[in-house]
């Protein structure tokens, strides 16, 4: 068996698992078991994948296996790797870890709680895994399905809303999606659903392109927040519970981005470069408008699901601009942005399962109460802002410096509003930090709480030390993924 | 005429025939006691028929009785699928059945149902359209008595009145139109009439009104208006068998008649096809919006789901017609599924079927709510599960003959479908309830049933053989 098949095959096994539990302790044993299980796989897959591009193995996915399934339709299971998704599949494991640990004191329905999280992440890691569009497809609702019961139980607030919103708007995309795979598949004659097969056919006639690129685009944009879709974002974040916030704003925004730029731009690439300047146009308003909005927002959990927005904006503006640069950045912020997001989420529900709330007028002086948990609500707004050293500065840097390599006018011009986001996101952050971390504590209720536990040290330290790994050294990484995007992007170009 | 043919290539009907008059002449004997162990032997036997009949035994196409009647293996697959879901019925339908004022006529709800299930057999294997129209009403008229079984309920002798008077109508509109193609051609023969075929007006007006016919049974937009009240009022078990096994052999029947009789005029039914198509899937969705009664609500789904159906129908490809007929046996694991929830419920809460009632249902039966909540997604097209593949499969057969608006259309329908689906789920899972349905133990058969459907809505579509086997079969339509 594939070392790749083992990544889905693992949270399945989790469920039976669980399944069989009787008591929260088998439950957490067989979580903690699974999920370092997965991480330390995710850390193999890294040194194979390594390793076979250092033994000079030069095809664009490794590690591939496939078998038929469905021979009518040509669909196969077929899995690879390239050093995109080893990327994201480091990045969901560790998200599924820290998560696991995020909601070590969850106390209603846990059992059922850590099911639906494990087919989240058997989606997830089916997504990234699969070469097939088909396969990919399916994986892709397998992850979003669950976000239905796992916010309308689990969550708080307006719970029932924000759950049947995000799901409402995400099957739309997937609808988008799904009627834009038929049209790659039959415009490609037919003959195969595998993507690298279709890249390399390069057939799809241009008139077609031109009906599909859009609807594709739009169909993962919906879940990568580009605007005007991002609407499901802040209210879905907000109304759900830590672990699946994490792992949403985290991993499963990504699977926007991974798919606008696998399947719209690699195997569409005609309509790609000739329909990008529209979409250029909507996600640097979503990177600024993001920002602008969290500026304005007063719940902890809103302000960084526009951040989200933002962040994620740049993701999809990165791509559209079309150079290895600038797709090299893209992935570096996905990675970034999915750990920094991740801490965010940890620690605002580790600060209101203490306080009850997440409204900043009503927070002040928590450093000097929980000073463990605020310094490192400290470190993440200052990923989140770019500090150099850390995750996010990479990140934009790369992004920026890649977008700003067009000398076109057009092109300058959106990556110069796209950067003022830099300055409003310190705007936002610096005085949301001052705010609730900084003065004198006004709530006498809260001079009681106390810091962090150990289950919440482990899940707030494991991310730290990997924003920090990608900031401090970020050329392993950095280097990995553009040697991968450089054949997708000069496909797209030529 | 060499008689042996008809044991060869008949054995489906026959058997079944065999199968009837027994139940029936044990109903005239076996007294009270013997009552007792009816449920029981009638399933065993139908199990048994199921079992020697699942594969076609015949690899190639025959005709009987100078083509009146054609045995084709295709043919063979799906009526092997009708007896499956009447199986999974009989096993839901215990629990009613054993109830005081139905046990006395235990034996003529099976007789009924068998006759219905020969009825859609010979309709399926039709090759003159006398023998259709004979199959059809025999799959008709007891069906009316089935819907009325409960005859000293109000509802049920409403619905089955309803159901009678609008199926005799349609029948009507059905044989009018058959007149008019026997006027047009000079035959009834299916294999003779395409020749005499070309289009003219009043060809066109009888497959019009044959449609109509078969509009009604598949309860297609216009022609669904006696859904709601029918499917409301009938036992559910009949609801149930209602809504997947007569849907299904109607499917069949129509796809079969379009591509062999109406072939010369494809681009006057695909046009059909098309209004329909998008009639059904939208008013179905849009109607089932606002149902608070759930099978009132499973009827408008139903409606929909019949839509979806018809993609298969409109593309006339062999492989349309594998997706057509994977497709109604994955639909028909998760409705018998859910149908089998909502009656294991209703039997045993007192008859609660208002969708208030299931608030809460999670929290007292935790095992029906995950099976309904997987029947309805697999409904809605979420994988894993089967409704997923069928749903993909059947809207690739329609894109590849260049539907694409239409099966755009679809999609965007399939987002509002999982809206309501999710409120069901909301109930069980999210609503809370001070007085929700008690805990209770479903009767042995119900929970076979149950577990029966459960397996298929996860293996149908992860175990890609019964796709291909079916596709094999397909060939030469």
């Amino acid at each position: 068996m594939n070392i790749l098949s083992l990544f889905p095959a693992i949270p399945l096994l989790m469920m039976l698992g669980l399944w069989i539990s009787r008591s929260r302790k088998q439950i957490l044993a067989v979580m903690v078991s699974g999920a370092s299980l997965l991480l330390g796989l995710a850390i193999a897959l890294v040194c194979i994948y390594l390793g076979m591009r250092a033994d000079g193995q030069t095809a664009e996915m490794l590690l591939t296996d496939s078998f038929t399934w469905y021979r009518p339709l040509n669909i196969e299971y077929a899995v690879g790797v390239d050093g995109i998704s080893v990327a994201m599949i480091l990045l969901s494991a560790i998200i599924v870890f820290t998560g696991t640990f995020a909601s070590w004191k969850m106390d209603t329905g846990v059992k059922e709680f850590f099911i639906w999280f494990c087919l989240l992440s058997v989606g997830v890691f089916g997504f990234f895994i699969s070469v097939d569009l088909f396969t990919m497809f399916m994986f892709y609702e397998v992850a979003l399905i669950p976000m239905y019961l796992l916010i309308g139980v689990w969550g708080t607030g307006r719970k029932e809303y924000s759950a049947m919103k995000l799901t409402l708007m995400l099957m739309g995309g997937s609808a988008l999606i799904l009627i834009g795979i038929l049209g790659i598949y039959f415009g490609a004659g037919a003959t195969t659903m595998n993507i690298n097969e279709i890249a390399a056919l390069h057939n799809i006639p241009e008139n077609m392109q031109r009906v599909w690129f859009p609807i594709v685009f739009i169909g993962f944009g919906v879940l990568g927040a580009l605007f005007p879709f991002h609407t499901w974002s802040p209210d879905g974040h907000a109304s759900a519970p830590t672990a699946v916030s994490m792992l949403h704003a985290g991993v499963l925004m990504k699977l926007g981005g991974y798919g606008c730029f696998r399947i719209a731009m690699y195997l569409l690439p005609d309509a790609a470069q000739e329909l990008s300047w529209i979409f250029i146009i909507l996600t640097t308003v979503s990177v600024v408008y993001g920002a602008f909005s969290a500026c304005v927002q007063t719940d902890l959990k809103y302000i960084n699901a526009y951040s989200s927005v933002s962040h994620c904006g740049l993701v999809l503006f990165a791509i559209l601009m079309m150079n290895t640069t600038a797709a090299t950045g893209a992935v570096l912020q996905m990675l970034s942005h999915g750990l920094m997001t991740a801490l965010f989420f940890a620690l605002i529900g580790m600060i209101y399962g203490r306080t009850h709330t997440r409204d900043i007028r009503e927070l002040s002086g928590l450093m000097k109460i929980m000073p463990f948990l605020s310094v490192c609500y400290v470190i993440a707004g200052l990923a989140n802002l770019g500090l150099p050293g850390l995750s996010g500065f990479v990140a934009e840097m790369t992004i920026f410096n890649g977008a700003f390599m067009d000398n076109d006018v057009f092109h300058r011009v959106v990556t110069i509003i796209a950067c003022t986001s830099i300055v409003i996101t310190a705007v936002y952050i610096l005085r949301l930090i001052g705010k609730i971390l900084y003065g004198t504590c006004t709530n006498p209720e809260h001079l009681k709480l106390t810091d962090a536990t150990w289950d919440e040290k482990v899940a707030v330290i494991v991310l730290i030390v990997a924003i920090a790994g990608l900031g401090l050294f970020p050329l392993w990484m950095s280097d990995m993924i553009s040697e991968s995007v450089l054949p997708v992007i000069s496909h797209i170009l030529n | 005429m060499d008689y042996s043919a008809i044991f060869t290539y008949m054995y489906t009907e026959i058997a079944l025939i065999g199968v009837t008059v027994a139940a029936l002449l044990y109903d005239l004997i076996a007294g009270r006691r013997g009552r007792k162990y009816f449920h029981g032997i009638m399933c065993g036997v139908l199990l048994l028929f199921i079992g020697a009949t699942v594969f076609p035994y015949h690899k190639e196409t025959a005709e009987i009785f100078g083509g009146m009647y054609i045995y084709s293996p295709i043919s063979g697959v799906v009526k092997s699928l009708l007896a499956i879901g009447t199986l999974l019925v009989f096993l839901q339908a215990d629990k009613w059945l054993g109830q005081k004022d139905t046990e006395i006529k235990r034996g003529e709800f099976y007789v009924l149902t068998l006759s219905t299930l020969i009825g859609m057999d010979f309709m399926i294997s039709a090759g003159h359209f006398m023998m259709f129209f004979i199959g059809l009403e025999l799959a008709s008229v007891p069906m009316a008595c089935l819907v009325a079984f409960d005859k000293y309920k109000h509802n049920s002798a409403e619905a089955g009145a309803k159901f009678i008077l609008s199926a005799l109508f349609a029948s009507g509109l059905m044989l009018y139109g058959i007149s008019f193609l026997y006027g047009t051609t000079g035959t009834l023969y299916f294999d003779d009439m395409t020749a005499g075929i070309d289009g003219s007006a009043l060809q066109i007006l009888s497959l019009v009104f044959f449609f109509t016919g078969l509009g009604f049974k598949l309860s297609l937009v216009p022609f669904h208006l006696w859904t709601a009240d029918t499917y409301e009022g009938a036992p559910t078990a009949v609801t149930s068998y209602l809504s997947v096994v007569s849907k299904a052999a109607a499917a069949f029947a129509l796809m079969v008649i379009l591509i062999k009789v109406f072939a010369p005029v494809v681009e006057y039914w695909q046009a059909l096809l098309y209004i329909v198509i998008i009639l059904s899937i939208t008013i179905g969705n849009l109607f089932a919006l606002r149902q608070k009664n759930l099978k009132r609500f499973m009827a408008f789904s139903s409606i929909s789901q019949a839509g979806y159906i018809m993609l298969g129908v409109i593309s006339g490809t062999p492989y349309g017609m594998t997706t057509l007929i994977f497709y109604v046996l994955v639909y028909m694991a998760a409705n018998l599924a859910a149908f089998g929830v909502i009656n294991t419920v209703e039997q045993n809460s007192g008859g609660k079927v208002g969708m208030d009632d299931y608030n809460g249902l999670y929290k007292t039966n935790p095992k029906l709510a995950v099976i309904m909540t997987l029947a309805l997604f697999s409904l809605a097209g979420i994988p894993p599960f089967a409704g997923f593949f069928s749903k993909f499969f059947i809207f690739a057969a329609a894109f590849e003959q260049g539907f694409h608006v239409l099966v755009f259309i679809a999609l965007i329908n399939t987002v509002i479908s999982l809206y309501y689906y999710l409120l069901i789920v909301k109930a069980m899972f999210i609503n809370r309830n001070d007085a929700p349905v008690a805990t209770f133990r479903s009767d042995g058969s119900t929970r076979i049933s149950l577990l029966l459907c459960l397996a298929g809505i996860i293996i149908l579509g992860l175990a890609s053989c019964i796709f291909d086997g079916i596709n094999l079969y397909t060939f030469g339509i």
